[in-house]
């Protein structure tokens, strides 16, 4: 205790003190306040510091695992391309003289590549070492060439200068991340690929462009060659039908029971029963989902339309809840001025009602759809697991959703998943702050003081 | 007259001298016992007809034996009590004795709590309200309402009025609605404050002038009835002169009924006032006589201050 002067103090107030109903002299009531007063503010400062520690931390983890995942996630943004001189002759493409698409389709464009490598080290003779050269090339870059050679067939029988994909070893060396300090047997990009590389670099034959083909395709065995585009299309197509699906069906639950439903036992029972239902694990969902709407509906599998209805089933009470607090939390004074005025329940609900409890009401299907965003549990249920190349084009067809997609590219070995993974959080990550924002901005556009 | 049942007035005895011995200063108490004065407690068990002239000759509405419960709980014991046309009204009484549940009924509003159960008979121009063939909805654009907590709606001053015209179609073209909404504000005597910014939201203005908007919103589906329910508890002194002001002018064109707790509002707006104590009415008569020469020893009580 340091206070100043405290007995001068206390003594002259001693002097002027009354004393009040309870016998205790008006000093005695400031000594003991001033005795306890300097605790109590310890005791808030404590508590103050205590939550600005629980919030540094959560943030620093926030940045550790920001930071991480931007690190493994960055370098998938990058391709790195292998310039070859490839002569597309109709023989080696195994072609006649006047080939059709369908025979353009089936053509030997890897021969030509692999061609196109031992016209670039003619060195190469041995078998083992000629496989370990074409592996240098991804096993996708025949189809780029594909692609060129059936936009303009008259390509054929020349000699042409393209910028083929690196396979995924070769890439990965290039980003930087093989050890070569590591001994040769024990990593899997070889001394003698080490060795060409360095000669393609030294004759500008590398190039690191910007990774389109992970925002253009789907998924691949190659890591090269994988894409997001769709687990990204999955995912949307999924989310839309859980929110045409759920926000419909939750707001007017939500409604009905709020504003219009009797309270009795059964209305009791329905309440208990969602809010008991927003607690049961996602994969009960999802095994409800295999034999209610696989099963017995025979919707189709893998799906997004059985993946938007067992993900509504599972936002569903979630939205209904905070709709509910959301139409709760409108003042009563409201719906006694329009039902004063002649207005109608109905009308009451729609006019001032539904609008004020809208920004809240929108909260709670944001966080819903977030959450159905990253549920993976029901979903792997009911097949969306399945290794799906094509993007989806309607709900019917296969596809896979984001975080599916993550643990899948988590499972592989090949070390070019790593950055995949990474960069499929990345999106993933992404397209929550999109839909977070994109929530914000409605909220404020239908927030109104009363 | 008064449908007193006794089992009801058994049912609440309880909780009624409990509630009125609160009420009262530790003085009263000493006062009431060892004297030849009755005590509350004693007063209230021993309630009987309604003192004074429940019927008017030209009622607009009229409540014949209304009761009111809440779940099991009575709230109101058979009054009889008629609403005159071009007159005010004022409902007085200490806090749940039930004036502003019967003034609720008197519109319907009490539909929207479940528990609440009105019986007896209720008319406005000699129509049951609570009756099969009538509609709330229609009910209450005659019968208007103002509540105790100024509520506009969260648009604009504009909106606020033309909600309940545009509700009911008062109004053919955008020109006619805009005449009601003038008129309307006008009427309430806040055009001149708020002319230039009809777009303006209502819950931006101060509290006396959102009343006076609400009464605007209330007369511009012009009801025939308003009812008002403290509708200056909110106010200052400044304000609340205004409004009352309004209330007098009003009162050429409505039946009003307006519950209060200031006595001094009571004596200063009504033709007529009713005191009501625990449900009941005790009461009703020409405000001037129930100020200066009341009847019933509760209300003499009630107005002189010793408690409530």
């Amino acid at each position: 205790m340091n206070h100043t002067d405290p007995t001068d103090s206390e003594t002259s107030d001693a002097d002027r003190s009354s004393t009040d109903t309870l016998g205790m002299t008006r000093s005695d009531t400031t000594a003991k306040v001033k005795a306890s007063i300097k605790k109590r503010y310890a005791r808030e400062r404590r508590f103050r510091l205590y939550g600005l520690i629980a919030i540094l931390s959560s943030l620093s983890f926030l940045a550790i695992l920001v930071f991480t995942i931007t690190k493994n996630g960055l370098p998938a943004f990058k391709q790195t391309f292998i310039q070859l001189d490839v002569t597309l002759d109709a023989k080696t493409l195994g072609l006649g003289d006047e080939p059709d698409q369908a025979q353009l389709l089936k053509a030997n464009y890897n021969g030509t590549i692999k061609k196109a490598l031992l016209a670039q080290f003619p060195d190469v003779k041995k078998r083992k070492d000629k496989k370990a050269l074409y592996k240098l090339i991804s096993k996708g870059g025949q189809y780029d060439l594909q692609r060129q050679v059936m936009e303009s067939p008259d390509l054929i029988g020349q000699s042409k200068t393209v910028w083929l994909p690196a396979g995924d070893d070769a890439s990965g060396y290039l980003k930087g991340m093989v050890d070569v300090t590591i001994p040769e047997k024990k990593r899997r990009f070889k001394d003698n690929q080490i060795e060409w590389i360095e000669s393609l670099k030294q004759d500008n034959r590398v190039a690191e462009r910007f990774n389109w083909t992970f925002f253009e395709r789907g998924d691949s065995r190659e890591p090269e060659m994988a894409g997001i585009k769709g687990a990204l299309f999955g995912s949307i197509l999924t989310l839309m039908v859980t929110l045409i699906l759920s926000f419909p069906i939750a707001v007017a639950s939500a409604i009905y029971l709020e504003e219009f439903a009797p309270r009795n036992k059964w209305t009791d029972i329905i309440e208990v029963n969602i809010n008991n239902l927003a607690a049961v694990p996602s994969i009960v969902f999802g095994l409800l989902g295999l034999a209610v709407f696989i099963n017995f509906f025979q919707l189709p599998r893998s799906a997004p339309v059985v993946g938007g209805l067992v993900l509504s089933l599972m936002t569903l009470p979630t939205i209904i809840i905070s709709s509910r607090a959301a139409l709760k939390s409108v003042p009563p004074s409201i719906r006694d001025a329009a039902l004063g005025l002649g207005a109608s329940n109905l009308q009451v609900v729609f006019h001032h009602v539904l609008p004020l409890a809208l920004p809240g009401i929108l909260t709670g299907t944001i966080i819903g759809m977030a959450q159905a965003l990253g549920e993976t549990a029901p979903l792997l249920m009911i097949g969306m697991v399945a290794f799906i190349v094509d993007v989806p084009a309607t709900i019917t067809d296969p596809a896979t959703v984001l975080p599916v997609q993550i643990f899948q590219w988590a499972d592989l070995p090949e070390k070019g998943f790593v950055e995949k993974t990474s960069a499929a959080i990345m999106v993933l990550l992404a397209f929550l702050v999109a839909m977070n924002t994109f929530a914000v901005i409605l909220r404020r556009k239908f927030e109104r003081k009363w | 007259m008064t449908s007193n049942n006794s089992d009801a007035s058994t049912n609440t005895d309880t909780s009624s001298a409990s509630s009125v011995t609160s009420s009262l200063g530790p003085l009263d108490l000493e006062k009431g016992q060892g004297t030849k004065e009755q005590s509350i407690e004693e007063i209230v068990a021993s309630l009987g007809d309604t003192v004074g002239k429940t019927r008017v000759d030209n009622p607009k509405m009229s409540a014949t034996g209304v009761d009111v419960f809440y779940a099991d709980k009575q709230a109101i014991f058979g009054v009889d009590l008629d609403i005159a046309n071009n007159e005010v009204i004022s409902m007085i009484g200490p806090s749940g004795c039930g004036k502003s549940t019967l003034l609720r009924c008197l519109n319907r509003m009490n539909d929207t709590i479940p528990i609440c159960k009105v019986t007896g008979e209720l008319t406005l121009d000699g129509e049951d309200i609570y009756g099969r063939d009538t509609d709330p909805v229609l009910l209450r654009a005659r019968v208007g309402m103002v509540f105790q907590k100024p509520n506009p709606f969260p648009k604009s001053i504009y909106e606020n009025v033309a909600y309940g015209p545009r509700l009911h179609g008062l109004s053919r073209n955008k020109s006619e609605l805009d005449d009601i909404v003038i008129t309307s504000l006008r009427k309430a005597g806040i055009f001149e404050e708020v002319k230039d910014r009809l777009d303006a939201p209502g819950t931006g203005l101060s509290g006396g002038q959102q009343q006076r908007l609400c009464i605007a919103r209330t007369i511009a589906c012009s009801p025939e009835v308003i009812l008002m329910d403290e509708p200056c508890s909110a106010l200052d002194p400044i304000a609340t002169a205004k409004i009352e002001e309004l209330i007098n002018e009003l009162s050429e064109n409505y039946a009003i009924a307006i519950v209060t707790h200031s006595m001094q509002q009571a004596a200063r707006v009504s033709q007529r006032t009713a005191y009501f104590h625990l449900g009941k009415l005790v009461e009703v008569g020409h405000t001037a006589d129930i100020f200066t020469n009341p009847r019933h020893e509760l209300t003499e009580k009630y107005i002189t201050g010793r408690f409530g």
